[in-house]
C-alpha cells in the first residue's frame, strides 16, 4: 500500500469524523428548533445568531459539571459504557459511500473511506455491538432501575434487528451485492430502492427508529417518566457521550437510509450535469445532494418525535415481533417471486 | 508492521482473553472478556482475508450470542454468596479433563505440522461472498438446507418451551 | 331534548368503540394525518415574545408598583388618612401623619400630609382595596406601569415615600396637558 493512499485515506476519515461530529452537534439545535417552530414557540435563539453558537454552550456546560461517580466496584466498565456507545456510533461511517469520485489534479479520489464487499454485514456487526454500550453501562451504574432500563432498551434492540436485517435481505436480494458502494451506483438516475422495496423501506425505517431510540421507541429513555433510563448514574460529559452517540446514530442511519433507499448520491438529471459542467461538478452536487436527503430524514426523524405518542412496552413487543417480522419474511418471499418471474419472462 | 506482528498481538489478546474468561470470579467480566475474545477472532479470520466470516463471526457470536449470555447473567444476580461450593472430587476430574484434552491437542497439533506444507491455490476468491454462497448452495446445498431445518426446529422448541403450558384438567 | 344531545360547546363528538378494519389497524394514514398537522404549525405564527427586546404591553387593568398622585398643581394628594392601611388585608402599609408647615402649601395639597409611607412589596397581594379605600384619590397600582422589581435584601422591598411619589416630571406634564 502506498504512503500516498493512507494519507488520502487518513485524510478523508478526519473529515468524515469532524463532519458526523459537527451534524451531530447541530443535530441536538435542530431537535430544539424543530421542537420549538412545532409547538409555535421560537427556540433557543440566545446564544449567536439565531443561536447558532447554542450546541458550543450546551458542550461547555456539560464539560463544566461535576463529574459524577457512583460507588460502583467497576469503574473501568462504567466508563467503557458510554465510550462504546459512541464508537459504535461512528465506526459505521467508514463503509458508507458520500459520493462517487474526484478527479483531483490527476488523481482520483473514491469518496468511501474503505469499500468491502460486506459491508452491509459490517453495518449490522457495528449495529449489534452497539447494544453492549447500553448493558455494560447500565450494569455497571451498580443501581438496579440503571439495570432494569438497561435490559430493556438491549431487548429492544435485539428485537429490532432481527427486523431490521430480514428487511435488508430483500434488497440485497434485488440489487445481488452487499457492497454499499454498488448498491449506491444501481440507483442511477431516479432508480431508487424505495419504489422497488416500499414495504422493505417502511419496515427499515420504522426499525431504524427503534435502533436509535428514538420517540415512537424511546423507551431506553422515557425523557418525561422515567429518570433517564440506563444512563441514570451518568453526568458531565459521560452523559454527553450517551446522548452525543444517539445523535451520531441519528445521522448515521439517516446516510443509510438515503444510500440504501433514497438513491444515494444520485439525482436526475446527473448524467446532463456530468456532460456539460464536468463529471467532478456532477459528483459535487451528488454529495450536497446526499447532505440534503441526509438532513431530510434527520428532519423526518425529530418531525415524527414531536407527533407521536410513545409506545407501550408490549405493544412494541408485537410490532417487532408479530408485525415486522413477518411481514419482512413475507417481504422477501414476494421479492424472491418477483425476481423469478421477472427472469423467466422479462 | 508486518502481518505476523499483528498476528501475535491478536493471538495474545485471545489467548489473555480466554484465560480471563476462565479465571475472573465474576460473571459478567468473564462474558465481557469472551466477548473480546470472539473480537479477536474476527481478527484472525481477516488477517486471513475472510471478511465474511469474520463479520458474521461477530454478528453472531459477538453481537447476538454474547448479548443473550450477558442478559441472562444480569437477570439472574449471580453473586459469590450464592455460588455452589464444588466438592473436590469434581475439581479433580475437571483437572485430569483438561489434562487429557490438553494431551489429544497437542497430539493433534504435532502430527498435523507435517501435513500442511504448502497450500493449493484454486484461483477462486472465496472471500467473496458471491463465490461463497454459489459454493454453499450448489455443492454443499443438501448439508446447507439441513442446518437450515436444524436451526428451525430449534426455533420452534424455543418457542414451545416458553409458551405457557396449558393445565389439563 | 334529552340530555346527551346538548353541546355547549359544539364541539361535542360521541365517542365509539368500533373495532378497526385493517387499514385503520396498521396506523399508517393516522401517523400521516398527525404528520400534516405537525407541519402545519412549523409554518404558523410564533406566539413568543422575546422579553428583553420585546415587551408585552401591560393590559388597562393591570396592577403594579403602587404611585402616589400630585394634583394638577404637583401637590402631593396624600393626607396620611390611614384608610389604606385599614383596607390591606395583607397589612402592608405603614405611614406617619405630620402637619402641613407655612410655606409648603405647593407641597402638600391639604393640611395634613404623610411624612413616612411605606410599603412592604413582599406583603402586598397587589389587590387594589387601598386604592378603593383612598378617598383622595391619592393611590393608584394602575398609573405607573412598572413592575416591582426582584431584589436580594428584604430591607431593598420596603418602598418609601422616594419611589412611590408621582415623579415631578410626569407631575410637569400632567398640568401642562390640563393647561
Amino acid at each position: 500500500m502506498d504512503s500516498a493512499l493512507i494519507i488520502e485515506k487518513g485524510i478523508f476519515i478526519v473529515v468524515i469524523f469532524a463532519i458526523t461530529m459537527l451534524m451531530a452537534m447541530y443535530s441536538t439545535l435542530a431537535e430544539r428548533k424543530i421542537a420549538a417552530w412545532l409547538q409555535d414557540r421560537i427556540g433557543p435563539n440566545r446564544a449567536g445568531k439565531g443561536g447558532i453558537l447554542q450546541p458550543l454552550a450546551d458542550g461547555l456546560k456539560l464539560f463544566a459539571k461535576e463529574e459524577f461517580m457512583p460507588d460502583t466496584p467497576n469503574k473501568f466498565l462504567f466508563i467503557l459504557g458510554p465510550a462504546i456507545s459512541m464508537t459504535m456510533a461512528l465506526l459505521t461511517s467508514a463503509v458508507l459511500p458520500w459520493g462517487d469520485k474526484l478527479e483531483i489534479a490527476g488523481h482520483t479520489v473514491i469518496l468511501q473511506a474503505t469499500d468491502i464487499d460486506v459491508a452491509m454485514l459490517y453495518v449490522f456487526a457495528v449495529l449489534s455491538v452497539g447494544v453492549y454500550g447500553i448493558m455494560i453501562g447500565g450494569w455497571a451504574s451498580n443501581n438496579k432501575y440503571s439495570l432494569m432500563a438497561a435490559l430493556r432498551a438491549s431487548s429492544q434492540l435485539i428485537s429490532y434487528e432481527v427486523a431490521m436485517g430480514l428487511s435488508i435481505v430483500a434488497l440485497i436480494m434485488m440489487s445481488g451485492t452487499m457492497s454499499l458502494r454498488e448498491i449506491a451506483a444501481q440507483q442511477e438516475g431516479m432508480n431508487w430502492n424505495v419504489f422497488y422495496q416500499p414495504l422493505g423501506f417502511i419496515i427499515f425505517l420504522v426499525c431504524s427508529f427503534a435502533e436509535t431510540n428514538r420517540t415512537p421507541f424511546d423507551l431506553a429513555e422515557c425523557e418525561a417518566e422515567l429518570i433517564g433510563g440506563h444512563h441514570t448514574e451518568y453526568s458531565s460529559m459521560k452523559m454527553g457521550f450517551y446522548l452525543f452517540g444517539e445523535y451520531a446514530a441519528m445521522f448515521i442511519s439517516s446516510a443509510i437510509l438515503a444510500i440504501l433507499y433514497f438513491g444515494a448520491y444520485n439525482y436526475p438529471g446527473m448524467s446532463w450535469v456530468a456532460e456539460n459542467w464536468g463529471a467532478n461538478m456532477a459528483n459535487i452536487l451528488g454529495i450536497v445532494v446526499l447532505f440534503i436527503k441526509i438532513c431530510f430524514f434527520i428532519f423526518f426523524y425529530m418531525w415524527v418525535r414531536w407527533t407521536i405518542p410513545r409506545f407501550r412496552y408490549d405493544q412494541l413487543m408485537n410490532l417487532g415481533w408479530k408485525m415486522l417480522i413477518p411481514l419482512a419474511i413475507a417481504n422477501i418471499v414476494l421479492t424472491g417471486v418477483i425476481i423469478i418471474i421477472a427472469d423467466k419472462y422479462l | 508492521m508486518s502481518l505476523l506482528t499483528i498476528f501475535y498481538i491478536l493471538a495474545a489478546v485471545t489467548l489473555a482473553t480466554g484465560f480471563m474468561t476462565v479465571i475472573s470470579k465474576n460473571p459478567i467480566h468473564s462474558a465481557i472478556y469472551l466477548v473480546l475474545c470472539f473480537f479477536s477472532i474476527g481478527g484472525h479470520y481477516l488477517l486471513f482475508n475472510a471478511q465474511f466470516l469474520a463479520l458474521v463471526h461477530i454478528i453472531v457470536y459477538a453481537g447476538a450470542i454474547m448479548v443473550l449470555i450477558l442478559f441472562t447473567i444480569m437477570l439472574m444476580n449471580l453473586n459469590k454468596e450464592n455460588e455452589p461450593i464444588k466438592s473436590i472430587a469434581s475439581v479433580l476430574a475437571a483437572v485430569v479433563a483438561f489434562a487429557l484434552l490438553c494431551f489429544v491437542m497437542l497430539a493433534v497439533f504435532i502430527k498435523a505440522m507435517p501435513q500442511i506444507e504448502n497450500y493449493q491455490s484454486s484461483g477462486q476468491d472465496y472471500q467473496s461472498i458471491k463465490v461463497l454462497g454459489k459454493v454453499l448452495l450448489n455443492e454443499y446445498m443438501v448439508p446447507f438446507e439441513f442446518v437450515s431445518i436444524l436451526l428451525l426446529v430449534a426455533m420452534i422448541g424455543a418457542v414451545l418451551l416458553s409458551k405457557k403450558q396449558k393445565t389439563v384438567e | 331534548m334529552s340530555l346527551d344531545t346538548i353541546s355547549l360547546s359544539g364541539r361535542k363528538k360521541e365517542v365509539s368503540n368500533k373495532k378497526m378494519n385493517f387499514w385503520e389497524s396498521i396506523y399508517l394514514v393516522a401517523i400521516l394525518k398527525g404528520l400534516m398537522i405537525t407541519i402545519k404549525h412549523l409554518f404558523k405564527r410564533k406566539v413568543t415574545i422575546k422579553y428583553p427586546e420585546q415587551i408585552r404591553e401591560f393590559s388597562p387593568v393591570y396592577r403594579g408598583q403602587h404611585m402616589l398622585k400630585r394634583d394638577e398643581k404637583g401637590r402631593e394628594n396624600c393626607t396620611a388618612c390611614g384608610m389604606c392601611a385599614v383596607a390591606c388585608p395583607a397589612e402592608a402599609i405603614t405611614m406617619t401623619a405630620a402637619e402641613r408647615k407655612p410655606g409648603e402649601e405647593h407641597l402638600y395639597r391639604e393640611e395634613k400630609y404623610a411624612s413616612v409611607y411605606e410599603i412592604n412589596m413582599l406583603r402586598c397581594i397587589f389587590c387594589g382595596l387601598c386604592e378603593e379605600a383612598c378617598p383622595k384619590d391619592a393611590i393608584y397600582l394602575t398609573e405607573s406601569k412598572v413592575i416591582v422589581k426582584s431584589a436580594s435584601h428584604r430591607e431593598d422591598f420596603i418602598y418609601g415615600k422616594d419611589k412611590l411619589v408621582m415623579p415631578l416630571e410626569m407631575a410637569i406634564k400632567n398640568s401642562k396637558s390640563l393647561n
